[in-house]
């Protein structure tokens, strides 16, 4: 019984697809959302380093660490604006957010 | 050959179960406490791929900074959480609907395609044995060398980040009195003092 390279992708993919079902099912929170673009680029990360191990690549590691980065930039921004809208209007509802009727 | 199946099963049915529930639980605190499990054990299975830098920089900077932040924002904000889950049955059916279209078309892509004849000959930087040249070596020999610049994007990307949240929050009170460093130091002896003769017996 080996592991081989579609095990992780299929691991990948339901992670990805529950960060997505999640983003669909609580639309009115927004702190649940940036949880499940969290999970999103967990699946992406999840996938360059199984390609990267399978192919003997190194370089997948090296984004997968990019990817990293900008996640963690990502969420510092999204919940500093979450936190200062939050100060602003005193509710975090998605459907609130809507001044600008974009 | 069958502790690593033990082990890749057992990681990654904890990290699936724990990011279904991140969506399903009732209390966004208990959501953030299944992320954190989540990406533990997404660091397990970097660990079985070989790639332990990158598992442990998950476990530290991910699990002890990120979601740690995402933990206080929750308990710091006093929001009704009960009124934010309303319409969570109204957006059920859709959700599935693209999430298993998005997920049979996933797995379709991932059953269904091959590696190319000669993509393994076109690999730049292999990755060395792993009893020879650890693995936070050898991706540091890569990371400095090739691709400094992308490392040094990735700092400027986290520099912009630091200063945006740290502009974002920061307000400042109005009734409340405050130092300001540019007036002390530009203060001089003719702004802040002033010198009075005073005549005995007649005072000011």
């Amino acid at each position: 019984m080996t592991i081989g390279l579609g095990h992780y992708l299929t691991v990948a993919a339901i992670i990805f697809t529950i960060g997505i079902f999640g983003i669909f099912v609580n639309r009115k929170n927004v702190i649940i959302i940036l949880m499940s673009i969290e999970l999103i680029l967990l699946a992406v990360n999840i996938n360059l380093v199984a390609f990267s191990s399978f192919l003997g690549d190194l370089v997948g590691q090296v984004y997968a660490l990019l990817v990293l980065t900008v996640a963690a930039a990502e969420s510092a921004i999204g919940l500093a604006i979450l936190v200062a809208y939050y100060r602003n209007r005193g509710s975090i509802a998605v459907e609130d957010i809507n001044l600008m009727k974009g | 050959m069958l502790f690593p199946a033990i082990f890749f099963y057992t990681f990654g049915a904890t990290c699936v179960a724990a990011a279904f529930m991140v969506i399903a639980s009732r209390n966004p605190v208990h959501s953030v406490l299944f992320l954190i499990l989540a990406f533990v054990n997404a660091a397990g299975l970097f660990v079985l791929l070989g790639a332990e830098f990158l598992a442990m920089i998950l476990i530290i900077v991910y699990v002890g900074a990120v979601l740690v932040l995402f933990l206080f924002v929750v308990m710091m904000l006093d929001v009704d959480f009960s009124r934010l889950r309303q319409g969570f049955l109204q957006y059920l059916p859709v959700g599935a609907l693209v999430g298993i279209i998005l997920l049979i078309e996933l797995l379709l892509v991932v059953f269904t395609w091959s590696i190319g004849a000669n993509v393994r000959a076109a690999i730049a930087t292999p990755i060395p044995p792993l009893a020879k040249v650890p693995n936070t070596e050898a991706l540091g020999h890569v990371l400095y060398t090739n691709y400094v610049y992308f490392f040094q994007v990735a700092g400027i990307v986290l520099l912009v980040a630091m200063i945006g949240a740290i502009v974002l929050t920061l307000h400042h009170k109005p009734r409340v009195k405050r130092q300001n460093i540019a007036d002390q130091i530009t203060r001089t002896k003719a702004t802040s003092i002033e010198i009075v003769k005073v005549r005995s017996g007649q005072g000011l």
